[in-house]
């Protein structure tokens, strides 16, 4: 028995091989969640019911998806062309300070839409330039870009907690760590009447199309996937690999700054050092569950969003600890990772 | 001016870099193992934090301390497995699964942790190792606290560097893991397995890596908290391209590193009016700048991330 590369992937086997790894991860933290005398079934029910049960609840699913969208396109776009940025998490940050920071009264005789397009571009700005750099010294001097993407999540996470409690401190938060608001006219309109769900979520989902045609569309998305694929024959066919990696560094962290970006003038209006519940790293599960499609990214961001805020509302129901929407996350990637085995090669004996 | 030179002539200041640095020496000696094999392990971070729960709640609920470390070494080998399972059997990206055996493994941790122990206004603790004392050496000056005053565990780490150095360059074993990260057809030409090599190089370095994490809650600390380990996973690969993959040098990494850390440390108190994350940024800037010095001269094991199949060229 021995496994053969498939030479393309049938639709079928690429839409079930993500929902077979999700039912697996199901199934796996199921048995976690009885570890909690909790009844499986039950604690899914609730999970369901707090993720869709209202008008509320669904909402909030939207609203955590859309960040999830953006981290998770971030990822896939630069896993196509095997640049690994971990560093989305970092990205978000960066553009989530810069968005606080040029938003906070240095637009003030703007017309707001060209202000909160301005306060979005800086912020995908800060995150294209926070990975523009390891991709440089990769080229340059070739250091592996997981670990100084990784390191610098740590840093960018201290430069916010330096900003917020010194120069963009809130003197009016009572001590709390906390940046200066955004203007109020910046704040990205609602949706849904008394909801937290806004404008955001369709930029994302705006930004998903335009991913899309990127790659399926344009020849820079050929020569990404090429570069991906086989980076001597890519180069032979012409494709200029230091070019090509440095562009999507540039469309990938921009896309994480975006979120960050979005989720300040969307949801908070100013930023914490909590601001983000792990949204990078779970934008690169979310990259993997839909198997690096800009589509897939959208269902599986709603997927993830579904488990965090569904998790919630379970925890607070059954006593199951809220840490289980983490590692039903975390199993997803495991069991995808599996699944993808199966879309990519066939068995043969 | 003087006062931040002082630093170096006091003994806690040495003391305290053994203390930072055994984490890492465990971590960096558990990574080595595995990339030396031919196999990057990322899932270090979520190991390293499997390592410090299981090694705390063992003692929390009645083991003693070395059997806490043995049961913290097993989750980590159990993680090992199942990244051995995913990239040497399955031959699946390595980048990728280690970041799921990183996120698996924290988001696990954090799990069980809530399950189990009750967590009220201060973090339930349990008794940690204690620094040794060894009759007169301990009470040597300087040197006495600073080498012969550490807990049990330093000394272990520091045993398990000599015997990976010793294995690694004079026994067959050694050879053959090596040749492994190298050439895996030339080892399967001798008749060997290297799939079996790289699971069980993997299984051993994750092994000593929740080692590192253990260290954390039964020695350095005596509570565990989610996110506790804060990236020194990550420093240890950087230091294992900073060392060449060669044991001693990591060990020199690790120990440099936590001088430089514990120093940092101190010299906030000297040094006023500089924002502390400035300092707690240090680590991290000086880990990437290692690594932009000493990546065009690394001698990167040849098959590195390469999966291999039998039978396949």
């Amino acid at each position: 028995m021995r496994l053969e590369r498939r030479a393309d992937t049938p639709l079928v086997l690429a839409i079930t091989a993500p929902l077979l790894a999700v039912v697996a991860a199901l199934a796996i933290s199921g048995g976690l969640i009885a570890l909690a005398d909790v009844n499986p079934a039950t604690a899914y029910a609730e999970m369901l019911r707090g993720a869709f049960g209202s008008r509320l609840a669904v909402t909030e699913t939207l609203t955590r998806a859309t960040p999830l969208i953006l981290t998770g396109l971030a990822a896939a776009v630069a896993f196509r062309a095997r640049l690994w940025n971990i560093g989305a998490e970092g990205q978000f940050m960066a553009g989530a300070l810069v968005a606080a920071w040029i938003g906070h009264g240095m637009l003030g005789g703007v017309p707001v839409l060209l202000a909160v397009a301005g306060v979005l571009l800086a912020g995908m700005a800060a995150g294209a330039v926070l990975l523009v750099l390891p991709a440089l010294l990769r080229l340059r001097f070739g250091v592996d870009e997981v670990v100084v993407t990784l390191l610098m999540n740590f840093i960018v996470l201290l430069v916010v907690g330096l900003m917020i409690e010194g120069p963009l401190k809130d003197p009016l938060a009572f001590g709390w760590p906390q940046s200066v608001p955004v203007d109020r006219a910046l704040m990205l309109p609602d949706l849904v009447a008394r909801s937290r769900l806004h404008v955001g979520f369709l930029l994302a989902l705006a930004a998903a199309a335009a991913v899309w045609a990127l790659q399926a569309r344009t020849v820079f998305g050929a020569e990404t996937r090429a570069a991906g694929l086989n980076p001597v024959a890519a180069t032979f066919a012409g494709v200029a690999l230091p070019r090509t990696l440095l562009l999507v560094a540039a469309i990938s962290g921009a896309l994480a700054g975006l979120s960050g970006a979005i989720e300040v003038l969307g949801v908070t209006g100013y930023v914490t050092t909590t601001l983000s519940p792990g949204f990078g790293y779970a934008g690169i599960v979310v990259a993997m569950l839909a198997a690096l499609h800009p589509a897939g990214v959208v269902a599986a961001a709603l997927f993830v969003a579904t488990v965090f805020v569904g998790a919630d509302a379970m925890s607070r129901a059954t006593g199951v600890p809220s840490f289980i929407a983490d590692v039903i996350v975390s199993v997803s990637l495991l069991t995808m990772l599996i699944a993808l085995l199966f879309t990519s090669y066939r068995i043969r004996r | 001016m003087m006062q931040a030179l002082d630093i170096f002539a006091t003994a806690s200041l040495w003391a305290a870099v053994l203390r930072i640095a055994t984490p890492l020496i465990f971590g960096v000696i558990g990574a080595l193992i595995c990339e030396r094999s031919g196999v990057l392990n990322l899932g270090i971070e979520g190991i390293m934090t499997m390592g410090a729960m299981v090694g705390w709640l063992a003692v929390w609920f009645g083991c003693d301390l070395w059997t806490g470390l043995a049961l913290a070494a097993l989750a980590g080998a159990l993680l090992g497995l199942l990244h051995a399972g995913l990239t040497v059997t399955l031959g699946l990206s390595q980048h990728v699964s280690g970041l799921a055996i990183t996120l698996f493994g924290a988001s696990l941790s954090a799990y069980l942790f809530r399950l189990t122990v009750e967590v009220g206004t201060l973090p339930p603790s349990i008794a940690p190792f204690q620094p040794l004392a060894i009759p007169v050496l301990s009470d040597l000056p300087f040197v006495g606290p600073v080498l012969f005053s550490q807990t049990a565990p330093t000394y272990l780490a520091l045993a398990l560097v000599a015997l990976t150095a010793w294995v690694l360059a004079r026994t067959p074993l050694g050879l053959a893991i090596r040749m492994t990260g190298e050439n895996p057809d030339a080892v399967a030409a001798q008749g060997l397995d290297p799939i079996r090599i790289r699971i069980g190089a993997v299984v051993v370095g994750s092994a000593i890596m929740a080692l590192g994490g253990a260290f954390l809650t039964t020695a350095a600390f005596n509570s565990f908290f989610p996110g506790m380990v804060q990236g020194r996973g990550w420093i240890c690969i950087a230091l294992v391209v900073f060392s060449a993959w060669q044991p001693g040098k990591a060990l020199l990494g690790a120990l440099l590193f936590a001088l430089f850390d514990a120093y940092q440390l101190r010299l906030q108190h000297v040094v006023a009016g500089v924002p502390y994350q400035l300092f707690l940024m240090a680590p991290y800037v000086l880990s990437i700048l290692a690594l932009v010095l000493v990546a065009r001269r690394a001698r990167v094991p040849e098959a590195l991330m390469i999966p291999y199949r039998r039978g396949e060229r």
